[in-house]
């Protein structure tokens, strides 16, 4: 059996836990704690350890989806989650902007751990508040190449394209290689 | 969609960047310690204003100087309801200022409204795309990239000033014999005015007022004449809080790269496939 194992990352309370949720076929497994800091305290618990949801391909293939802790002491498990991922997918809630700056954070760390494709998921499209994927793009000055992508983490179809694009990425890729 | 967000999170700089890339037409109402708006049209800048008061046509031509006191008295008297464009005009037939006067007044308003944004550290903003200052309102397109090049180098220098004068509400006095001194330097008509205010009673902020100088100019002006050592303070204000440099880099040695795992390419199609189908 081979396991395809994909990092969904991103700041605390982007959307990560509902993403994965959205396509995983097993309930995810989810390490939550009830919220203890007062500044973190935007939703009831939050994901202390990872989440971790399954799409089975065939008998022989699994695709396992990992979500990291957002909260920037659990940073430990980053490099720990990232061993052998095929890709990450960054989450940035939209309509947030005092998180942007640490979403970029996050995806810098996950590119010093590895080389591997990577999208960035512009979430939470669907409130009045979000910023366009494109003025994202500008202000976290991310290069035209980086895939940010409009999504709705409660939405099963968002998420599946977000996935999709992060797999043509990694074909992409594997065309790079192959040519030069 | 909106564009809202705090200048603690964003600066002045990264804003101006995204509506010059984006060519973006609209209005950023910035909430600070006034109110304050500026307008671009396809991510040039048309118009700014800070405060209730100060934004119309006779105040800017007044602090260029094209404009006495009295006759803005006069005008705000007799032509309160008058258009800033209406009164361009009459003002042009009138022969108190040419058409160049009045672009350069708008324009010079304008940039020193958005200088002055640059220093903002803090305040809700808010970029409502499409919403244009009203048509009565004189507009003069001007290339973001250049106001983002001044902006970041008067910021520097901005920092750097605060640091010197932190604060505004002291006051000057002559050294000892700057008569003398004052005979030999150069100065401008501005910091000849600043001079002519230097006195015990008026403090730095006092002096502004009267001179319709920005905080940036006056602190400019106030550090030249320290440095030529003319003038000192009566009370030396507190020392400058000197902000702590992050520390370097954390020490120690980068994580070595991952290398990607050796996944197939049937692989990555039998995931697309699959994932398609959910």
């Amino acid at each position: 059996m081979q396991a395809v194992k994909m990092v969904v990352t991103g700041p605390f309370a982007s959307g990560k836990t509902e993403f994965i949720s959205s396509v995983s076929e097993i309930d995810v497994v989810s390490t939550e704690r009830r919220i203890s800091s007062v500044s973190e305290q935007i939703k009831g618990s939050t994901t202390v350890a990872m989440d971790f949801g399954r799409i089975t391909v065939g008998p022989d293939l699994v695709l396992y989806l990992f979500g990291t802790p957002g909260q920037r002491r659990f940073d430990f498990m980053w490099e720990i989650l990232s061993e052998g991922m095929l890709g990450f997918v960054v989450m940035i809630d939209s309509t947030k902007p005092e998180t942007f700056r640490e979403a970029k954070r996050i995806l810098e760390t996950f590119q010093s751990y590895a080389a591997t494709p990577y999208v960035v998921a512009a979430n939470k499209q669907d409130h009045e508040d979000a910023w366009e994927p494109e003025d994202l793009r500008i202000i976290l000055r991310l290069p035209e190449e980086v895939k940010i992508l409009p999504s709705v983490a409660l939405e099963k179809e968002s998420v599946k394209n977000v996935l999709l694009e992060l797999l043509y990425s990694v074909l992409e890729k594997m065309d790079e290689e192959e040519l030069g | 969609m909106a564009l809202k967000g705090n200048l603690r999170d964003f600066s002045t700089t990264q804003l101006l960047n995204l509506i010059n890339l984006a060519r973006k037409t609209g209005t950023l109402t910035i909430e600070g310690s006034e109110p304050a708006q500026m307008s671009f049209r396809e991510g040039k800048l048309i118009y700014a204003s800070m405060g209730r008061n100060g934004n119309n046509l006779a105040n800017m031509l007044q602090r260029a100087g094209k404009l006495s006191d009295k006759q803005v008295q006069i005008i705000e008297s007799r032509a309160q309801n008058t258009s800033d464009k209406q009164l361009g005009h009459l003002l042009i037939q009138a022969g108190y200022v040419t058409q160049s006067d009045i672009i350069q007044s708008v324009r010079q308003h304008v940039l020193d409204v958005v200088y002055k944004l640059f220093t903002w550290a803090e305040g809700l903003f808010r970029f409502d795309a499409n919403e244009l200052p009203s048509a009565d309102r004189i507009t003069i397109p001007i290339d973001l990239e250049s106001v983002i090049m001044e902006g970041s180098r008067r910021l520097k220098e901005w920092e750097r000033l605060q640091e010197e004068i932190p604060d505004l509400d002291v006051s000057l006095r002559f050294t000892d014999r700057p008569d003398a001194r004052l005979r030999n330097i150069n100065l401008t008509v501005e910091e000849w005015r600043v001079v002519s205010f230097i006195n015990p009673r008026n403090t730095i902020r006092q002096i502004a007022r009267a001179n319709n100088l920005s905080d940036f100019q006056v602190r400019r002006i106030v550090y030249g004449l320290l440095q030529a050592g003319l003038v000192e303070f009566i009370q030396r204000p507190k020392p400058a809080h000197v902000r702590r440099r992050q520390a370097a880099a954390a020490a120690g040695t980068q994580p070595v790269q991952q290398q990607s795992p050796s996944v197939k390419r049937s692989v990555v199609h039998r995931l697309i496939d699959r994932i398609r189908s959910l």
